[in-house]
């Protein structure tokens, strides 16, 4: 009897053991978004780039879906993935908040010159910390928001033709 | 009177010194125990990255406004999971984390327990 319970014990504890290295090696320990999503952005307010206007979250509601950027003249990702910025421009069911994160306003002005302004609104964050109210732990980042101020996706690293065919099918889709 | 406002103003500095210091304790511990997301196994404290900078500058404004440091850890778990911390905080998810160790010390302690007297009553 005593024998029998010692092998069930064992048993138990083997099966225990398993169960916790099956859990904890199936779990994402690589930061992810899901958590964000369906979540309302954080209420903000920052500087216009270009002139003394205050932008804010309020700004947002009025459009049917925004994507949220974070870029800076000094990324070079961010260069790859402006052509699908411009693209997304030339949607009327979407506009495009640009945060100008970290960055000299003569570069970030100088970088839209060059290679064109797909931004329907332009702030600056100079001091980064509105990134992290985002949740943004790398530049570039994008958020897309529906009307409601909810993040519907959030795109880490520089958003690439699938990223745009995905925000295309979302936007569209009614 | 003098005297008086002298010591007033002695204990005005030495009470903001002391809150001063107790902040920057309190910094440094939430510091130690968030993970930089952008590096390998470092801590926020140990790190120079942007990410590390920017998250220090928030939570130093956090400490200004009398947050305290579990609404500040809250905080960056809501927005970037409980990955973010090292030591993670108690809930329905990890309470196993939290109690097995104490359970398997007091499991461990009885069965000694039960093995010292076992061999006891057999030498006698």
């Amino acid at each position: 009897m005593k024998n029998k319970l010692t092998k069930i014990l064992v048993f138990g504890l083997f099966l225990f053991i398993f169960f916790i290295f099956f859990l904890a090696l199936n779990s994402n320990k690589r930061y992810n978004t899901e958590n964000l999503i369906g979540e309302k952005i954080t209420d903000f307010q920052l500087y216009s780039l270009v002139n003394e206007k205050i932008l804010s979250s309020k700004n947002l509601r009025k459009n049917n879906y925004t994507l949220i950027n974070f870029w800076a003249s000094w990324c070079a990702p961010c260069k790859i993935e402006h052509k699908y910025l411009l693209k997304l421009n030339e949607n009327k069911n979407i506009k495009i908040f640009g945060i100008n994160h970290k960055d000299k306003k003569d570069n970030a002005i100088k970088f839209l010159k060059d290679l064109g302004n797909p931004y329907d609104y332009l702030a600056k964050n100079n001091d980064g910390k509105i990134s992290i109210k985002f949740g943004v732990y790398g530049i570039p980042e994008s958020i897309l928001i529906n009307k409601k101020l909810e993040i519907i996706k959030k795109f880490i690293g520089p958003i690439n033709d699938n990223d745009y065919k995905e925000i295309i099918r979302i936007i569209n889709y009614k | 009177m003098k005297k008086i406002t002298l010591i007033l103003i002695c204990l005005f500095f030495f009470s903001t010194k002391i809150n001063s210091d107790e902040n920057l304790i309190k910094k440094i511990e939430i510091y130690k125990n968030l993970r930089c997301l952008v590096c390998q196994g470092q801590s926020i404290a140990d790190s120079n990255s942007d990410f590390a900078q920017t998250i220090k500058l928030v939570i130093e404004d956090q400490i200004k406004e009398g947050k305290s440091e579990k609404e500040i850890y809250k905080f960056l778990i809501s927005k970037y999971g409980d990955w973010v911390v090292f030591k993670p905080l108690f809930n329905k998810t990890n309470f196993l984390l939290w109690f097995l160790p104490y359970l398997f010390l007091i499991l461990g302690a009885m069965t000694i327990f039960f093995l010292i007297k076992k061999r006891n009553n057999k030498d006698n």
